[in-house]
């Protein structure tokens, strides 16, 4: 572990509904500017543990910590406001709004006028209206969004509806992003560009991400670390190479002999 | 890209080749821009309320023609609009909470029913058989009642983070069913069914609307009265529409789970929705009655409530200009239907008698509904919006 704290750490995470065990057990942290991986077969409880940080689910046993803070059994909606944002595996934009509306509601917590001063839509409202629109402005022109700014998101293609809404992500100005599946169902151009986007966000912005993704050459050139799980159990967490090399995670993703 | 530059509306135009990234102020914008309509300079214009020409004087035009209506029109029409005006009223309220934050609320009527007798209240005899507290200015009473309905509207949403959908469509239901009955048993506050009370008084810094003057009638004031008032109303709605707030409506509506990973208390802003919408229908019921000057316990049923519903669907769900649009055409239609008779002489103007126009009248609210939400979903609004997409592309079909 290197000096700096980090920036979520889960400690011995049990989270099992009824009799089905979803995570067993999983111990994780990311340290500032880290892209950290979750990768592990179909039902392995990745987007569980998204779940569980960002506040969706409680788990029975176990700590959450987000920048030195327990935010064990917060509301997802006071996690949120403390800078996690996250993407959707099925993409959950707000489809009758426009991109721009989109990113709005993205910037939701750092707008503070009240619901009184909504009516008038002047002085302080509309002075924060227009700064923040300008604020998106920078995160449409960041993810090349120009040419759909006006449409509604439920008319976009899979590909831009999945760029806005790391846009929405981004505009929270996350102190940590979880991307769940970003580039799931994407053509390989559409990846590359995403991938290109994932990197600047670390990189430019400074945010640390969590990824969980299937795409194994995405996942191995980007990633910093990797933790793996399968059924909920954690098998290992280590950088790329150590990972593909470690005997288990082959056992898992491949399979084993019969004789052995 | 300068960033004080936005295209939205016009055509895309081609990027400068100005370099990519100039320092702050040296960015070359021509400040005189000649031949291209609708571009946009600021983003506080291209975030007006009325962003485009046409808009600004299709809005004129219409505030035009309201503000026209009682020179032109007779007495019986003007009392009939006025009453729409105020069912528009009623009906931006439900279309917050239904329309933009997507719970389905039943139990508009109970709302209205608790501002119209706050208002009554408020305005009423002092000495009269009912409650009343003698307080007969308008700006007074007209708070209150939203004031009064909206603390019920917040009390009530709670119900709302709990249920959703059908379930809370019909636990609202049941509020209306409540309202019905204490209105109906509390005669000291509502004269007791089949009796009713006076309504309250329209009286704004000592001038009485309901009084007729030299210069105006009794329904050519109400009628410029209750357009004033919904134009202020749907000013305000369409300012919360793009507010933060419309759009934290808009949020829990499409998918209410993303909503709380934008940071977006959900009971908070339910409740808020529902508060706000109970405003609406509380300053509704406390002027709805003004018209006529008297009203019956027995008036804030579910046919009330369906009836706003119908304006809210057959308008355009979530849209403010459609909304007003289904109010006054839900409004106007008994006034449509009692013309029937004279075009299809089948039907009856007797009560007694089948088909009449009565019965018409009730199928057509159910038959509009299923038709809006089969053949145009988006109501009156979106075929307004059709047409509109129609003449912009014209002569292309596309």
């Amino acid at each position: 572990m290197s000096a700096a704290s980090p920036v979520v750490q889960l400690d011995d995470v049990h989270l099992s509904f009824k009799g089905v065990k979803a995570v067993n057990g999983v111990s994780l942290h990311v340290q500032p500017g880290e892209l950290f991986a979750i990768i592990g077969p179909n039902g392995a409880g990745k987007t569980s543990l998204f779940n569980v940080i960002s506040g969706v689910y409680r788990p029975q046993e176990g700590r959450v910590r987000f920048m030195g803070e327990d935010v064990l059994g917060k509301k997802p909606s006071d996690i949120a406001r403390r800078g996690v944002a996250r993407t959707f595996q099925n993409i959950a934009l707000f489809e009758h709004l426009t991109v721009t509306d989109n990113l709005m509601l993205g910037r939701h917590q750092h707008i503070e006028y009240g619901w009184l001063s909504a009516f008038g839509w002047w002085g302080k409202a509309k002075t924060e209206e227009v700064q923040h629109r300008k604020v998106c402005e920078e995160i449409v022109d960041f993810l090349e969004l120009e040419a759909w700014r006006g449409m509604p998101v439920g008319l976009l293609p899979y590909g831009v509806q999945k760029r806005v809404e790391l846009g929405r992500a981004l505009a929270m100005q996350p102190k940590l992003l979880l991307l769940d599946e970003p580039v799931a169902g994407m053509n390989l151009e559409e990846t590359e560009d995403m991938a290109r986007f994932v990197l600047d966000i670390r990189d430019e912005l400074d945010v640390p991400i969590i990824m969980v993704e299937h795409d194994m050459g995405l996942v191995m050139d980007l990633a910093d670390r990797i933790l793996v799980v399968d059924f909920g159990t954690p098998i290992t967490t280590g950088t790329p190479d150590e990972v593909q090399r470690h005997p288990d995670v082959i056992r898992a993703y491949l399979g084993q002999e019969l004789s052995s | 890209m300068s960033t004080t530059t936005t295209t939205t509306g016009a055509p895309k135009t081609p990027r400068t080749p100005t370099p990519k990234r100039s320092l702050p102020g040296t960015a070359r914008v021509s400040t005189k821009v000649s031949g291209r309509p609708g571009f946009y300079r600021s983003y506080s214009q291209e975030l007006a309320l009325f962003n485009t020409r046409p808009k600004q004087v299709a809005v004129a035009a219409v505030v035009l023609l309201g503000l026209l209506g009682p020179f032109v029109l007779e007495d019986a029409l003007l009392r009939t609009l006025a009453i729409a005006f105020v069912f528009a009223i009623g009906a931006l309220g439900l279309n917050i909470v239904t329309g933009l934050a997507g719970q389905v609320s039943l139990g508009h009527a109970f709302f209205l029913g608790v501002g119209a007798y706050t208002a009554a209240a408020i305005s009423g005899d002092p000495e009269g058989r009912t409650i009343g507290f003698g307080i007969e200015e308008m700006w007074i009473w007209l708070p209150a009642s939203g004031l009064v309905a909206a603390a019920f509207g917040v009390a009530v949403a709670p119900l709302a983070t709990r249920l959703r959908g059908l379930y809370l469509a019909i636990v609202t239901l049941g509020l209306v069913f409540i309202g019905e009955h204490v209105f109906r048993e509390w005669s000291d506050l509502t004269g007791g069914a089949g009796v009713g009370r006076s309504a309250a008084t329209p009286q704004l810094f000592g001038f009485d609307f309901s009084e007729g003057t030299e210069m105006f009638s009794r329904e050519q004031q109400l009628y410029l009265l209750m357009f004033v008032l919904m134009l202020i109303f749907a000013l305000g709605a369409r300012n919360l529409a793009r507010s933060r707030v419309g759009r934290a409506f808009s949020a829990v509506r499409d998918r209410d789970m993303a909503a709380e990973m934008m940071s977006i208390d959900l009971p908070r802003t339910k409740a808020l929705a529902f508060g706000i919408s109970s405003f609406y229908a509380g300053c509704a019921g406390g002027l709805l009655y003004t018209v006529s000057g008297f009203f019956d316990p027995a008036s804030f049923n579910l046919l009330l409530s369906v009836q706003f519903i119908a304006m809210v669907l057959i308008g355009g769900a979530g849209t403010v200009g459609g909304t007003i649009a289904g109010a006054l055409f839900v409004s106007l239609l008994p006034t449509l239907t009692r013309e029937l008779p004279a075009f299809i002489p089948l039907i009856s103007q007797q009560v007694t008698e089948t088909p009449n126009v009565f019965q018409v009248e009730q199928i057509l609210y159910g038959l509009l509904i299923v038709v809006f939400l089969l053949f145009e979903p988006r109501g009156l609004f979106g075929i307004w919006m059709r047409i509109r997409i129609y003449w912009k592309s014209w002569p292309f079909s596309y």
